[in-house]
């Protein structure tokens, strides 16, 4: 019957995907009691690391998140000039 | 000419969010260049309602501090590529934001857009006041009760004195736009009507969005109305809405919804 609700009303029902999308969040939020979040640990490590050995522009990395149900997907884009820098990598020895 | 509009109401769960969401798209919608601010510090709601909740990576609060740069927390919509989100930080840290930070934050903003809607946080504390400072225009969300509409006086009345226009002696341009108004309600004098709400509050009218199912649909699947259901009621009237901030003479109607196939079967079955 609620199918062919739909069909006469054209639309699907849209409570079905805010659970879904709260549910997906809310994992994420909760988990997050006071420490930062696995993704964003991740982030700062992960800049860190790279900063040793380069001096990263702040303008030029693109950091981008996507919290899924299953996985979630970080992307760090840094870009790396030509004839890297290594006088930080000295200087930190 | 960048333009600050700040939506705020004093009240809460009036629709300032989803205002916010469907004004920001509307605008887009129309070739703007648009960003959304959420100023929820710790609430934050704007990201959900615009569908953008899973990409938050940065918020307006590590921009004020410095640990990331603006252009590394703004999201981009992934429907409308003029549409920009500057999200909230879920974290208690209210104080956080100063009034120095947000200022260059906008001034920065400015520079890369044609419209910075920022969405206050209920209520009249530190958040509000933050979120209209900079404000050039305001729009205050009114429901058709009696308790919105009396917070809506006194944000008004704050947005002439607590402003940084207000404080030069300038003024900041006000809008109001009544949210949730069932006409036929208004008509049998079950609800406040337009004239009373313009006649208590003496602020021009920007639009009047009907109460309609659209407006929880396009937050269930976080899409902002004017996107979701474009033809619907709601869409429409935050449509004319923009169209008016935009300088446009519209004719100030109250959308009404028209009705789907299985509406007029039933109804002529009954008739």
């Amino acid at each position: 019957m609620m199918n062919v609700m739909r069909l006469f009303g054209g639309r699907a029902a849209s409570a079905p995907v805010a659970r879904e999308r709260l549910q997906i969040l809310l994992s994420h939020e909760r988990g997050r009691t006071g420490a930062p979040d696995l993704l964003e640990t991740l982030r700062s490590e992960i800049l860190s690391v790279v900063s040793k050995h380069i001096d990263v522009d702040p303008d030029k990395v693109v950091v981008r998140m996507d919290r899924g149900k299953f996985v979630s997907m970080l992307e760090v884009d840094i870009e790396v000039p030509n004839g890297v820098q290594r006088s930080k990598m000295v200087a930190a020895t | 000419m960048a333009k600050v509009l700040v939506v705020t109401s004093g009240k809460g769960g009036v629709g300032k969010t989803t205002s916010t969401a469907a004004l920001g798209a509307a605008l887009a919608q129309m070739g703007q260049n648009v960003v959304v601010i959420d100023f929820d510090v710790g609430l934050r709601n704007l990201d959900l309602v615009m569908g953008a909740e899973r990409r938050v990576v940065f918020d307006l609060i590590n921009v004020v501090q410095g640990v990331a740069k603006l252009p590394q927390a703004l999201i981009r919509d992934k429907r409308l590529e003029n549409l920009w989100l500057l999200p909230a930080s879920q974290t208690r840290d209210k104080d956080a934001l100063t009034e120095e930070g947000i200022k260059s934050v906008i001034a920065d903003l400015k520079t890369k857009f044609d419209w910075i809607l920022c969405d206050s946080p209920a209520g009249i504390e530190r958040g509000a006041t933050l979120a209209m400072r900079y404000a050039d225009e305001a729009i205050i969300v009114t429901n058709p009760e009696v308790s919105s509409v009396r917070d809506s006086d006194r944000i008004i009345g704050m947005l002439d004195s607590k402003t940084v226009r207000a404080e030069r002696g300038e003024r900041v341009e006000k809008h109001l736009l009544v949210t949730r108004y069932d006409a036929g309600r208004a008509a049998r004098g079950e609800m406040l009507s337009i004239d009373d709400i313009l006649e208590i509050l003496a602020t021009p009218l920007l639009g009047i969005v009907p109460e309609s199912q659209d407006v929880l649909r396009a937050s269930n699947v976080g899409c902002p109305v004017t996107l979701n259901a474009a033809s619907s009621a709601p869409a429409r009237a935050y449509t004319d809405a923009v169209r008016r901030l935009m300088g446009e003479a519209v004719e100030m109607t109250v959308p009404v919804q028209r009705k789907g196939l299985m509406d007029r079967l039933l109804r002529r079955r009954a008739a």
